[in-house]
């Protein structure tokens, strides 16, 4: 199989990423002004959160699909890709939280605190948010070199992201609850990989 | 029981079309027009497709809210009708090859009379009225509707109902084949609801048959639906086929789907919070994007007429 060379990746591959998971965001700037004939429907603040929402979940399991599809594929440039990904997975929650804040919630103080102690799915989606934080922070080459092999470690943090993440969608829907389903039977796929190749390397070490 | 009548309802409050246009004129005078998600907008009547056939000898009712009602956009694109599918915009998407004629109604239980009854006969003694009331979601939303229709009472009287009629139950119409949704068991179909007898004759119920002056578009419950402006909206149930006289409080899809979210009477209750959401206050539809959400009234702000079907009740008991 072929591997792309070093500068392929970094000035192909790589910016075509970039723009590639730009377009949710650039769809949602055009549709908030109207233009291009896009818009949000009759309740834009809702349809901002959702879709959002959504973007942000699909490219968390794109981050954590990287590593399995690298696994699978033997392709280890996949890996090139994941912080970038993992960064863009923060912009926009973040933007789902500002969302949320501001017009969702007015910044009304007294009704975001009783959210995030009284219904689980906030709680669920500001310890995502505060985890997703502190990947982000951490994610820089300087950050990498300081905390040494803690930094594995501490990223591992994902995981519990996408956990969290999946639940968060889980626990807000009303009664149908198939497309969080579907998100659930994905993320456990992509963990399971990791779980098997885990075990394999486990008994080849045994082994040897 | 007296029957108070709304305060604010004096036609010279409704805001001229007139005004509108020149509202909508100076927006686009200031090259705001393109905002299209944070700007409110209104409905005239070249607004309405041309395909609702225009419902003819509506009177106006003391009964409506004398607030601007969402254009015909809003109501007509962002509906929660699962038999079509879960997302807001399924109904107005999937309900394209819905028939809504020919209809027929069977009516039953504890009445003198019974039968099945086309949709003419079941209309043609009635005289249309314009409600335009306040609808509020479940799921903390609301919009102004001017729905057309007629007391439910002056129709189920005609049946004749029983002493044994404490409660009415509605059916929604099964057709998968129509309904996409249904195709799935996310309620058990058909679709049920129902009002305690005194609920439903009370003259703010009505059978709704159209709105903004034409008949029901199919993805807001055509031909024929409840609405009962002080519960919940899941309570006006849509594309009506059965209605029965009943002794017992009947099924109802929501109570019976999640028993511990929903309940029978389902009351428009800002005290009562969903238990995974506050319904402390709603954000009023087509506001725009920074609009604050508004705090709900109780019984939607219909308490002064209905409160009293309720005297006595613990109502976080019932909720
Ligand atoms: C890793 C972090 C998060 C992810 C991946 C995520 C993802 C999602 C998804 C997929 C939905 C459902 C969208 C749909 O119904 O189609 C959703 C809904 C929602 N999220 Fe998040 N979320 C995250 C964090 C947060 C945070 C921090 C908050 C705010 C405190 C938040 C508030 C909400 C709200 C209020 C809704 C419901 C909107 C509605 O009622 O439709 N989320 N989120």
């Amino acid at each position: 199989m072929n591997f792309p060379t070093t500068r392929q990746v970094r000035w192909l591959i790589k910016p075509v990423w970039f723009l590639a998971c730009l377009a949710p965001f650039v769809w949602l700037t055009l549709a908030v002004f109207g233009l291009a004939g896009l818009s949000l429907g009759a309740d834009p603040i809702e349809e901002t959160q959702d879709f959002i929402g959504i973007w942000a979940l699909r490219l968390l399991l794109v981050t954590l699909a990287l590593t399995p599809l690298r696994l699978l594929t033997g392709q280890v440039w996949l890996i090139q890709l994941r912080r970038m990904t993992g960064l863009y997975v923060l912009f926009y929650v973040s933007i789902h939280f500002l969302n949320y804040l501001i017009p969702d919630q007015g910044l009304d103080l007294g009704a975001i605190t009783e959210d995030i102690v009284e219904r689980s799915f906030i709680t669920l989606g500001i310890a995502a948010l505060t985890c997703l934080i502190v990947l982000g922070i951490t994610s820089t080459h300087g950050w990498r070199r300081r905390l040494g092999r803690r930094w594995q470690k501490l990223h591992r943090l994902v995981y519990a992201i996408g956990i969290l993440a999946c639940t968060h969608f889980w626990w807000q829907v009303k009664l149908d609850t198939l497309e969080p389903t579907i998100y659930a039977g994905i993320l456990a796929v992509l963990l399971g990989v990791r779980v098997y190749f885990r075990l394999i390397k486990n008994r080849k070490a045994q082994q040897s | 029981m007296l029957i108070k009548k709304p305060r604010n309802i004096k036609s010279s409050d409704i805001t001229p079309e007139s005004v509108y246009l020149n509202r909508r004129k100076l927006l686009q005078a200031a090259g705001l027009s393109g905002t299209a998600a944070l700007l409110p907008q209104v409905t005239r009547a070249a607004d309405i497709p041309a395909r609702y056939r225009k419902l003819e000898g509506i009177i106006k009712s003391p009964y409506s809210t004398s607030q601007e009602p969402n254009p015909f956009e809003d109501v007509s694109t962002y509906n929660n009708f699962y038999e079509f599918g879960t997302n807001k915009s399924d109904p107005v998407d999937n309900s394209g090859n819905f028939k809504p004629q020919p209809w027929s109604v069977t009516i039953d239980g504890a009445a003198e009379v019974t039968g099945t009854f086309s949709f003419e006969d079941i209309m043609a003694p009635h005289t249309l009225e314009e409600r335009t009331y306040r609808l509020r979601c479940v799921e903390a939303w609301s919009m102004v509707v001017p729905w057309v229709g007629i007391p439910l009472g002056d129709l189920l009287k005609r049946f004749k109902p029983t002493s044994n009629a404490k409660y009415v139950a509605f059916e929604t119409i099964v057709r998968p084949s129509e309904m996409p949704g249904q195709h799935r068991p996310i309620l058990d179909w058909p679709y049920r609801e129902g009002l305690r007898i005194d609920e439903a004759m009370h003259p703010l119920t009505i059978l709704a048959t159209g709105l903004y002056g034409v008949e029901l578009p199919n993805q807001n419950g055509a031909p024929l639906r409840l609405v009962v402006p002080w519960k919940y909206g899941f309570k006006s149930i849509k594309s009506i086929v059965r209605i029965s006289f009943t002794e017992t409080m009947p099924y109802t899809s929501w109570s019976d789907a999640l028993p511990g979210e929903y309940g029978f009477y389902a009351n428009v209750n800002p005290e009562v919070d969903h238990p995974r959401w506050s319904q402390a206050r709603e954000r009023p539809i087509g506001a725009g994007f920074f609009a604050s959400k508004i705090p709900t009234l109780m019984l939607n702000g219909y308490a002064e007429q209905v409160a009293g079907l309720y005297t006595g009740m613990d109502l976080a008991k019932n909720f």
